[in-house]
Parts: C-alpha cells; sequence; structure tokens
C-alpha cells in the first residue's frame, strides 16, 4: 500500500484539482483525476523521502488565519505605498531563529512570509535554522521577529509533527 | 423596486473596480518604491487582492447570470498563492548575489548591507546546504 500510494494527502490533491481543471464531476472526469492522483505521487516519490504529517485540526484555522492576513495585508501595504514617504520608510533585515525542522514546514513558512503584511522571506541558512526575511516597513525589528514567531511559526509547529 | 439582475452587475463591478485599484496600487508600489527590495513588496502582496476581487467577480458574475459554478477561479487563486512567494523570492536571492559581487548598478536596500547568517556557515545562497539540517534532508 505504501508502494502504490506514497502520498495519499498528495493524491487526493491532485485529483481534486483535476476536477476542478475539468470543472465537472463526470465518471470520466473523477476516473483520470483518480488515475493521476496514483500515477503522479509514484513518479515524484524520490523527491518526497519522509512523509510529513499533517494535522488538519490545525491545519485549517491556519489556513483562515493566513487568508485574512492577506486581506489585512494588502491594505497595509496599499496604503504605505500611498501615503508613505519614503524618507520615513524603515526597511529592516530580520534574521528570524527557527524552531521548526522539516523542510515542508519551513518552506510553508517562508510562504506564509511572503504573502503576509509587509514581509519578504529572502533565504535561509545553511545551517538551516535562521529564515532570512526582509521588512518593508519594520520600526522595532525584534518585535516583528517576535510576532511572526508567535502569529505563524508556534501555529506551524502544530500543524507538522 | 430594485431587480435581482441590477444587484449581480452592482456587485460584479464593485469587486472588478476594488480588484482594478489594488493591482494598480501594487504596479505603482513597484514603481515608487526605492530600491529592489522595497519594490518587490507592492507586486507580491498588494496584487493578490486584486486578482483575488477580480476573481470573486468572475465567480459572481457566472453564479448570478447564467447560473453555473465555475471552479477555475479557485485553481487560479491557489496557483497564484503557491507562486507569488516563490518569484519573490528568486528576485531576492539575485539582489543578495548582486550585493556580494558588488556589481555596478547593485543599489543597496533601504535596510542597509544584508546581514551575515547569526547560526555556523553564511546564507544558502552563498553556500551549500549543511549535512543533517532541515535544509539538507529533502536530498537524502
Amino acid at each position: 500500500m505504501r508502494r502504490l500510494i506514497p502520498h495519499p494527502g498528495l493524491s487526493v490533491l491532485l485529483a481534486v484539482v483535476w476536477l476542478l481543471l475539468a470543472n465537472t464531476l463526470s465518471f470520466g472526469a473523477l476516473l483520470i483525476g483518480i488515475l493521476i492522483g496514483i500515477v503522479l505521487p509514484i513518479f515524484t516519490a524520490p523527491f518526497w523521502p519522509r512523509r510529513p504529517q499533517v494535522r488538519f485540526r490545525y491545519a485549517i484555522p491556519f489556513v483562515a488565519l493566513v487568508l485574512w492576513d492577506i486581506v489585512m495585508a494588502n491594505f497595509q501595504v496599499a496604503a504605505i505605498i500611498l501615503f508613505r514617504r519614503d524618507s520615513n520608510l524603515k526597511a529592516a533585515w530580520l534574521p528570524i531563529p527557527l524552531d521548526l525542522d522539516t523542510p515542508e514546514a519551513i518552506t510553508v513558512l517562508a510562504g506564509t512570509i511572503s504573502l503576509t503584511p509587509g514581509t519578504v522571506s529572502v533565504d535561509v541558512s545553511a545551517c538551516g535554522k535562521y529564515l532570512l526575511v526582509h521588512a518593508l516597513d519594520a520600526a522595532d525589528p525584534g518585535a516583528e521577529i517576535a510576532r511572526i514567531k508567535a502569529r505563524y511559526e508556534a501555529r506551524l509547529k502544530k500543524v507538522f509533527i | 423596486m430594485i431587480e435581482p439582475g441590477f444587484l449581480a452587475e452592482l456587485f460584479t463591478s464593485l469587486l472588478i473596480v476594488l480588484g482594478a485599484g489594488f493591482a494598480l496600487v501594487g504596479s505603482w508600489g513597484l514603481v515608487r518604491m526605492p530600491t529592489l527590495m522595497e519594490r518587490l513588496h507592492g507586486p507580491t502582496k498588494a496584487t493578490t487582492l486584486g486578482l483575488g476581487g477580480i476573481l470573486l467577480a468572475s465567480v459572481l458574475f457566472f453564479q448570478l447570470t447564467q447560473e453555473v459554478w465555475s471552479a477555475h477561479e479557485l485553481l487560479v487563486s491557489i496557483f497564484l498563492f503557491i507562486t507569488a512567494p516563490i518569484s519573490a523570492n528568486m528576485v531576492a536571492k539575485v539582489h543578495l548575489h548582486e550585493e556580494r559581487l558588488n556589481r555596478s548598478g547593485s543599489v543597496q536596500s533601504r535596510a542597509g548591507k544584508v546581514p551575515r547568517s547569526p547560526g555556523k556557515g553564511d546564507w544558502a545562497t552563498y553556500e551549500a546546504p549543511y549535512r543533517d539540517t532541515p535544509v539538507a534532508m529533502s536530498e537524502e
């Protein structure tokens, strides 16, 4: 079973994406979706040597929080672009110490940081313990790091085991 | 007496205007911000809601006028959320290289020079990830 379906979550996701692409719920589309969901993970399994455990109980509230923050981020960044003078802009580099230790979790955190208020993730350190983030407007870099760690990283630690 | 068709058109046009507004602000940010790293922020964020508004308008329009659910908009937004951080990340990595090479025309970010990594070693753009770290684990 493990060899046939290496990543059940990925298989379901692929099948759902195929159905959305086809935009119908016909039997044929479902059949092809299931086929894709089985075949693709087998071929891509070497790229995913271990299977990250995702706890959906925590993942769904996390996604909702991020979506809400993306909407808020848009208003904040729009306000900065429209009304802030360049000389008042306090851009900063934030090296964020990471408590997460799986590649999947760090990737999700980096993506979340890029999509939310005034921050873009730039790089991860070679030792894998720090994330380099560029903040558009952070008067207090320490507080910004603490906010990101409390708001996103603490929640992600519960999502990925 | 307000016709339901009028309300549908009102909502879709409001959403389109909102989306177009955000797309415009994001592009204006790209032009207006002082250096590359600040310019990155406008297109990665303000445009997500810009496109989101337009896609929502499209869903509403097809639902209210032709009574079909269209799922493609959902897919477009999912792909956008996955790809936007990655393209921003690539541009930012180019900035790291440009700054270290000190090539002419490379402008330092308003935030100053890129700081050294506080841990052992450098950032992964400059140096291959170490063994037994989360970054290298996927290559086992």
